[in-house]
Formats: C-alpha cells, sequence, structure tokens
C-alpha cells in the first residue's frame, strides 16, 4: 500500500491562541464534576452509585446483590444431600494451589463407616486466604466435586491465624450443595 | 513587648493561617479531583471519638475526611526514614528544608488584612511591611529551584536528576516572565509596599475590577484602559506561576510517566512530605500573590472597606479579622482554580513549555510593559508624542512577532 500522508489540521487562529480551548475544558470540566456532586454522573444509575460519582461506599452499600454467577470468593468444602463430606483427600487441588495456600492431612475411614468404601477423607485441611489469590484452580481440578468458590469476600481476621481457613470453617461456608455427581451411592 | 507581638504575629500568621492552608488544599485537592472524575475521595476519617470512650466518632461539620491530612501526615511521619547509600547526604537532608522554608518565609510580606485594634494597640496584619514586598517574594521564592536542584543531584540517580535539571530550566525561565509582567502593575501603583498596593485597590477598586472609588486623580476611563495591561500580565503572571510552583500543565520535575517520582523519587517518609508540603506552600503563597496584586487582596470592594476596618466593639477593632476572612476565602478560591487547571489541562511538552516561556510570555511581558507604561504616562503627555509611541509600540510589537514567527519556520524538508 503506497505511503498516504497526513496532513496536520489547519488551525484556527482561535485555536492557535488556546485560551478559548482551556476556558471550554475548565467549563466542561466543572459541568462535570457538577453532575457528578448531583450523583447525574454517566452510568451512575447501572452501578447502583451512593450519589456521589459512580462510587458504591462500601460497608453502608454493598454489591452483593450485583455479584454475577461466576464470581470467585473464598473456596470452601461441601456437603451433599447424603450428608457426605465429599472431599476424599487426593490433594489434588493442595498440588495445583498456585500459592501453595492449601495444606490437607489425609486420613483413613474406619471400616464401620458407612461410606468406608471411600477409604480415605482428610483429617485436617485448611486454606490460608492470605495466601489464596482465588484462581479456582482447586474447584477446576478437584475430581470429586468437593471444593467450590463461593461469593463470601469480606474475609476478616486480626491475626494470621485468624485467617486461615480450617476444615470446620471451610464446611460451615460451602454448606451442603445438592445436584453433584454421586458416584458412591450403595445402587452404583 | 514589641518582640513579642512580633512573635505573636509570626507564629499566628505564618503557622496559624498559612500552614493551615497547605492541609486545606490538600483535601481541596483530593475531594475536588475525585469529584471531577465521578469518584468520593477521601470522605470517612474523622475524629475517632470512639476510641475515647464516645458513643459515635465525629466529623468536623459534619463533613467527614476532613481529618484525612492530619491522617496522611501521621503516617508520614511513621514511615521508615530511608536514607539511600548512594545518595549525597548532607546535600541530601538540606534540600527538603530549602524548599518548604523559602515558602514559609515569603509569607512575611504578604498582607493579611486591615490592622486590628485591641486595647489601645494597633497591629498591622502583616509580619513584616516590607517597601520592596513583591521583590522580596521573588528573591526568597527563587531560593526554591535550589531545593529541588540540590535533591535531584543529591539523590545521586539519573531519575532525580533529570526532574531537577528540569525544575532549574524551568524556574529559571519563568522567573523572567514572572518579573516581567509584574511591572505594569507596579508602574500603576507607583508603589512596591503589597500593603499600600491593597489599600489602593481598596479604595479605587480592583485592578482587575476597577469599578468604584473613581475621582480627579483616578478617573475611570484611565483605570478602563488600564485594564487590558492589567489582564495581559494578570495572564502571564498566573501561568508563570503556575510554572514556579511545578503545577499541572507544567509539573515536569516530577511528572510520573517519564521520571517515575521525579526530583523526590529517593526521598521518603517525613522529607518527601516537606517536598510535598513546600509544593503546596508554595501553591498558598502564589495564590496568595496574584489576589493580593491583581484581586484585591483583603478587600471586599464596592467601597464597602473602609467601613469594614472601623467596625469595632468596645475597643477591639475586629475589622482586620474580617477582612483577613475574605483574604482567606479568596486565596481558598484561588487555589480551587488551581485544581481545576490540573484536573483539565494535560502536561505540555518540554520543548512547548519553553517555547511558551522564552518566545511568547517573555515577549508578550515585555511589550506589555512598554503599553501600560504608555497608558500611564498618557495624560501628561501631548496628543501627538502619544500617537507616536503607540506607533512605536505597534511596530515593536510586530516585530517581535515576525521574528517569533520566522524562528518558527520548520526548514524546508529536502526530500519533499
Ligand atoms: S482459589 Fe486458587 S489460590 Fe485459592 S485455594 Fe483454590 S487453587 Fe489455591
Ligand atoms: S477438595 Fe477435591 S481435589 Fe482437593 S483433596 Fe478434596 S477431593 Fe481432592
Amino acid at each position: 500500500m503506497a505511503v498516504i500522508k497526513i496532513q496536520r489540521p489547519k488551525l484556527r487562529f482561535g485555536e492557535k491562541i488556546y485560551l478559548t480551548a482551556l476556558c471550554k475544558g475548565f467549563f466542561l470540566t466543572l459541568r462535570h464534576a457538577v453532575k457528578s456532586l448531583m450523583g447525574k454522573s454517566m452510568g451512575a444509575k447501572d452501578l447502583a452509585s451512593s450519589g456521589l460519582g459512580v462510587t458504591m461506599q462500601y460497608p453502608e452499600q454493598n454489591w452483593d446483590a450485583q455479584l454475577p454467577a461466576y464470581y470467585r470468593g473464598a473456596p470452601a468444602l461441601v456437603t451433599d444431600e447424603q450428608g457426605r463430606e465429599r472431599c476424599v483427600a487426593c490433594q489434588l487441588c493442595e498440588f495445583i494451589c498456585p500459592p501453595k495456600a492449601i495444606k490437607i492431612t489425609p486420613g483413613e475411614i474406619p471400616s464401620a463407616d458407612p461410606w468406608a468404601k471411600v477409604e480415605k477423607r482428610p483429617a485436617a485441611f485448611a486454606i490460608d486466604m492470605i495466601r489464596c489469590i482465588y484462581c479456582g484452580m482447586c474447584e477446576e481440578v478437584c475430581p470429586e466435586q468437593a471444593i467450590f468458590l463461593r461469593k463470601d469476600y469480606v474475609i476478616l481476621g486480626t491475626s494470621r491465624k485468624e485467617m486461615v481457613h480450617d476444615k470446620q470453617k471451610l464446611y460451615a461456608i460451602g454448606g451442603v450443595r445438592t445436584g453433584l455427581v454421586n458416584k458412591w451411592n450403595e445402587l452404583k | 513587648m514589641l518582640l513579642f507581638l512580633l512573635l505573636i504575629k509570626i507564629v499566628a500568621l505564618t503557622f496559624c493561617v498559612v500552614l493551615p492552608l497547605v492541609p486545606v488544599s490538600v483535601y481541596f485537592e483530593r475531594r475536588f479531583c475525585a469529584v471531577i472524575q465521578d469518584r468520593v475521595g477521601p470522605n470517612r476519617v474523622g475524629i475517632p471519638l470512639t476510641l475515647f470512650g464516645f458513643k459515635k466518632d465525629c466529623g468536623i461539620l459534619g463533613i467527614g475526611g476532613l481529618i484525612q491530612p492530619i491522617a496522611d501526615g501521621i503516617k508520614l511521619f511513621l514511615k521508615e526514614d530511608f536514607t539511600p547509600n548512594h545518595v549525597r547526604k548532607a546535600f541530601y537532608w538540606l534540600a527538603p528544608a530549602l524548599t518548604v522554608a523559602p515558602a514559609l518565609i515569603t509569607a512575611c510580606v504578604i498582607p493579611f488584612g486591615t490592622p486590628i485594634t485591641l486595647f489601645g494597640h494597633t497591629e498591622k496584619l502583616v509580619i513584616a511591611d516590607l517597601d520592596i514586598g513583591p521583590l522580596f517574594i521573588f528573591a526568597i521564592a527563587s531560593i526554591t529551584v535550589y531545593g529541588i536542584t540540590i535533591a535531584g543531584w543529591s539523590s545521586n540517580s539519573k531519575f532525580p536528576f533529570m526532574g531537577g535539571v528540569r525544575s532549574t530550566a524551568q524556574m529559571i525561565s519563568y522567573e523572567i516572565a514572572l518579573g516581567l509582567s509584574i511591572i505594569p502593575v507596579l508602574l500603576y501603583f507607583g508603589d512596591l509596599n503589597l500593603s499600600h498596593i491593597v489599600q489602593q485597590q481598596a479604595d479605587h477598586g480592583w485592578l482587575l475590577l476597577p469599578l468604584w472609588g473613581h475621582d480627579a486623580s483616578h478617573p475611570l476611563t484611565e483605570k478602563l484602559l488600564f485594564w487590558f495591561p492589567a489582564a495581559i500580565a494578570f495572564l502571564i503572571f498566573t501561568v508563570s506561576i503556575f510554572a514556579e510552583t511545578n503545577r499541572m500543565p507544567f509539573d515536569f520535575p516530577e511528572c510520573e510517566t517519564e521520571l517515575v517520582g521525579g526530583y523526590h523519587t529517593e526521598y521518603s517518609s517525613m522529607k518527601f512530605a516537606m517536598f510535598f508540603m513546600g509544593e503546596y506552600a508554595a501553591m498558598v503563597i502564589g495564590s496568595a500573590l496574584v489576589v493580593t496584586v491583581f484581586l484585591g487582596g483583603w478587600s471586599l470592594g464596592f467601597g464597602t472597606d473602609s467601613w469594614i476596618s472601623n467596625l469595632s466593639l468596645g475597643g477591639f477593632g475586629y475589622g482586620g479579622l474580617i477582612h483577613l476572612a475574605i483574604f482567606i476565602a479568596k486565596v481558598v478560591a484561588f487555589i480551587l482554580f488551581f485544581i481545576l487547571v490540573r484536573w483539565t489541562i494535560p502536561r505540555f511538552r518540554y520543548d512547548q513549555l519553553m517555547k511558551l516561556g522564552w518566545v511568547i510570555f517573555f515577549e508578550a511581558a515585555l511589550v506589555n510593559v512598554f503599553l501600560a507604561a504608555l497608558i500611564v504616562a498618557a495624560p501628561h503627555l501631548q496628543g501627538t508624542i502619544i500617537s507616536l509611541g503607540a506607533l512605536l509600540l505597534l511596530i515593536v510589537t510586530a516585530a517581535i512577532i515576525w521574528v517569533a514567527q520566522v524562528s518558527e519556520a520548520k526548514p524546508n524538508n529536502l526530500r519533499a
């Protein structure tokens, strides 16, 4: 293709002198500021703004209602409708976790247990929420549909220890999840 | 006794009027820019009364966030004051002080208001009523350049160095325009004492709003005629102040996109805070100067000033305090303008800055001096001499414009 030479636009005198453009700019900015003060910024409605700019002011307002279905919050373990903890302590998530946030101690299921044929479950399961980057790899890699990223995002603690979610906490966050594949049922 | 009074005045005016304006302008800067950008800005920090057992935290005037600058200050105080190994220590330590101190020293010639009378004693609201006000300010303010340059050099690394060099060139260039642009004003008032300049503006109309107080020696036509050189001077002066204080359209010494942090890249903690403070203090003083010289200083205008300054309550002449409040309001308004400019106009290119300073403002200020001189002298001259002068001025102006344009012409591209 031939080279196309582009001419710079020829400026009129008023534009060259720069002052009028400056004044126009001031009014533009000011108008925007006034709009923003009155909560009429572009997109303020869609973003559920607090009435100042487009910002939602956090502790009073939160965006829980706006959270998308694919939101990735805290990872948590789940039980199913039979009350069985689904994790079989295969440790795949521990290996895949990029920042090494997960620590699993596998344990044996005693033969008296109705789910004895599953053989393993975690004796301890800890996710360090300071390390977790919410990547969702653990959810993706889990062969048992046992770990899911929930919508919880307020994870607080006053010490490093408090920020480590142990097994109990993980099940509390995860809760019961129904409609998952049940490959350990009696019938199968 | 006198020394004591002076000390009180220095402490009151510098530390209770000028210095608080610095955090206030920082707060305004953050809130205003947030609003311009559709954000909220710092609106939470209040007085943490809950720490002392009260039920609720309290914001001043019901506005949260006003304490934010104090929180920032505490944060900067508590940060590690890190001195890199490769710096030239003595100068590295000297530089921050050299940026803050001059800005605060210049405050001493600014007239903050009319005299206050208390217990039969009248006290002027200006620390040093010097007869060379503007010159003093220029002389001291140019020391700020040393602060920034020394900071850049002593940091001993490339980005601060470039920032320092840039600021030297920029501030020296614009000091010329700054000094020249104020000459017409001084010609007009025939006085270098800022208090007298403001008093004259209060009596006979502000320089940019000469609408009251006409008399035989101050006829309306002359004042209106002088409005034009005054407006040109105002424009050049304001823009030069922006350049002098390294504010946005001209913030070359510290432009983040090119120079990381500029001259204060290697600084942390309170030393950085001093640069920060120096910058905003310079901005406060700059606005105070513009307000004093062009916008009537402490005067409310329209002939109300002598009435206000005579207000008194049982021997306590409090009119000066009202004037002080008016002055501060004007300064804050001008600071808001500073901020508006910062968030409206993108940064210039470096060569554009130099061209603006040397080719346009320098010449314009020079021509303006002669224009103002002609207008000031006109009543005392004969018609022919005036027209001769005007003609000469026109020719000189045309010649300057022509030279500027010729020097700007691009060389022909040989390959076409
Ligand atoms: S979300 Fe990512 S980082 Fe967090 S525990 Fe799972 S794999 Fe690890
Ligand atoms: S959560 Fe899933 S991947 Fe992780 S150990 Fe348990 S079964 Fe394996």
